[in-house]
């Protein structure tokens, strides 16, 4: 190791968030792993550490994925190293009582089995301090119905890769209406063959482009949401 | 491993021979019009319903294709694992290939039978599970089936990742099949794992068995494909270079679902990719025989002139959705503390 190497624990409060900011980015796990640990130990509360570290960090990862810096490679590696900073977290954020934006259940749609965006959309959302419910792949409307029932979220997220599976996201949405709960949920949609036009006509809220903007529209809905339930309170 | 000699496959025949080819439209947007439900696999209609697809490839030579590809994107076990018929891969790509061929065969002109291969859907180590070598065997296992009924040619489509285009180039040369490979370039200009149109013929560098050409398939649509075909052809002027562009953008009216591309906008993509220096085009998602046969009009009718720009692009077909991919340099850097890995 050459002389510049850095020693996390020499580092400032500020100094190290910078740091832990850099190696999100570079998907370093262990260093992130680290960081996380040296910041409680230095009496950070849980929520400063998700939020001022970790966050923050992976919004700047997000920034540079929408602008085309980054790709799926290198954001998955930076999900996977927020991940074990999250798992470092998430028991003491749950003993804390740390506030939570929201609930989303995710899932790709049925006969698609990517979940390559749909897994980064629920890493980045999570890391953004929504709870996450991702019920994986090739899902029937059915499975959307149970997880709405048993998981009560906020947000729905439908994914989808292929333009052989895409028009199925309606099939839900169409399901929701009949049953007269399409206007409880959130739903935002995303995948590579699809587009803002496509999202409105199949009945979403919101086509996301990326997991970046899924978190900003996500929070966009949420701050919406508690906004009219403010004013009919 | 023998190399197949190349100088005598039947695509590198007919493209020498004609110049230019037209490949097919879309198979997955023309079976929905045929009843195939969304969420479906469409490869298990070559054994459940066999004469839709012997109609789908019967309509793409009558409206004027070179190549028609095998139902059989989808192929890998990886991807029948979701319909539980993993166990029949060899079984459905065989017929795959058998159901093209027959149409081919009978075509009373040089038809090719592409065998379609498209991804696993998996992402390989070390970012996923996938190990290098069991895509490889998957993709073997595919290929065997498409070799055995009859296809010409291994057709890698709709990749993103170098690694898996690579297990399925050497997938192919296991099964001594010439192959062609093309990337999606759907995620700001290069695919959604970062490889730059530019970069698309170097993929298979280390590979014994080179390509027999390279391009581009789906993607966002006609200007952004263009677009990536000016990036490939300026990296190679002398590559054989494939466009399989989508026709336009998605979108619903009513319950359908339809493309934004005309006929006549897909014979100014055929004349355009033809300025830009491509010679195997085609349609992907949404183009129909009627966008195919004013295609192959234009393939037949265009004098190849000067290269267009991007502007002429913009111009003549709308446009782009996306940026183009950029070489890096303009990319604002982030202002880093020490650095940790090179």
């Amino acid at each position: 190791m050459s002389e510049d190497e850095i020693i996390l624990s020499e580092l400032s409060d500020d100094e190290l968030v910078q740091q832990m900011h850099d190696d999100l980015y570079d998907g370093l796990k262990e260093e992130i792993e680290e960081g996380t640990t040296i910041l409680l130990d230095r009496g950070w509360a849980p929520y400063d550490v998700l939020t001022k570290a970790l966050v923050e960090g992976m919004r700047i990862v997000g920034e540079d994925f929408r602008d085309g810096i980054l790709f799926v490679p290198e954001v998955l590696l930076s999900a996977n190293a927020m991940k074990a900073g999250m798992a470092i977290l998430r028991p003491l954020l749950a003993e804390t009582g740390a506030p939570k934006l929201g609930k989303m259940v995710i899932g790709t749609v049925k006969g698609d089995i990517h979940d390559i965006g749909k897994n980064l959309v629920g890493m980045m959302m999570e890391g953004a301090g929504f709870d996450v419910v991702d019920i994986g792949i090739n899902n029937p409307v059915e499975n959307y119905l149970e997880a709405i029932d048993e998981h009560e979220p906020d947000i729905i997220g439908m994914s989808a890769l292929l333009t052989t599976t895409m028009p199925y996201m309606k099939v839900v949405i169409d399901t929701m209406k009949e049953k007269g709960i399409r206007d409880d949920y959130v739903v935002l949609v995303g995948g590579a063959p699809l587009n803002e036009e496509f999202g409105m006509a199949v009945g979403a809220d919101a086509y996301c482009r990326d997991a970046a903007v899924a978190v900003e529209t996500a929070k966009e809905f949420m701050k919406r949401k508690h906004n009219s339930m403010a004013s009919a309170g | 491993m023998s190399s197949p000699d190349i100088s005598t496959n039947p695509l590198s025949e007919l493209l020498a021979k004609k110049g230019v080819l037209l490949a097919d439209g879309a198979t997955g947007t023309n079976l929905f019009a045929m009843g195939l439900e969304s969420g479906e696999a469409p490869e298990l209609w070559n054994e459940d319903a066999p004469e839709k697809i012997v109609k789908l490839h019967q309509d793409f030579v009558d409206a004027g294709s070179d190549i028609i590809l095998t139902n059989s994107f989808g192929g890998t076990r990886h991807r029948l694992k979701l319909h539980h018929a993993q166990d029949r891969a060899f079984a459905l790509n065989k017929r795959a290939a058998e159901i093209a061929r027959q149409v081919a065969d009978n075509a009373g002109r040089p038809v090719i039978v592409a065998g379609s291969v498209g991804p696993t859907g998996e992402l390989l180590v070390p970012l996923g599970a996938l190990t290098y070598e069991d895509a490889v065997d998957a993709f073997v296992e595919q290929i065997e089936g498409l070799k055995a009924g009859g296809a010409d040619v291994a057709w890698i489509e709709t990749m993103s990742a170098p690694d898996e285009i690579r297990a399925a180039a050497e997938a192919a040369a296991k099964c001594g099949m010439p192959y062609t490979y093309t990337g999606s370039f759907d995620t700001a200009g290069k695919t959604m794992m970062g490889l730059h149109p530019k970069d698309i013929h170097n993929v298979t560098n280390e590979m014994e068995q080179a390509p027999l050409a390279v391009g581009a398939n789906c993607g966002v649509g006609a200007s952004d494909i263009l677009a990536s075909l000016l990036d490939m052809k300026e990296a190679n002027p002398d590559g054989t270079i494939i466009v399989k562009g989508n026709c336009g953008i998605p979108e619903f009216r009513g319950s359908e679902i339809h493309y934004s591309g005309t006929p006549p906008l897909m014979a100014e993509y055929v004349r355009l990719a033809m300025d830009a220096g491509a010679t195997i085009i085609g349609g992907c998602c949404g183009t129909s025989c009627d966008h195919l046969r004013a295609m192959r009009e234009a393939i037949d009718t265009h004098q190849k002139t000067e290269k267009p720009s991007l502007d002429d692009i913009r111009e003549k077909i709308g446009p782009l959705r996306n940026k183009t991919a950029g070489d890096g340099t303009e990319a604002p850097k982030r202002e880093r503390r020490g650095r940790r890995r090179a």
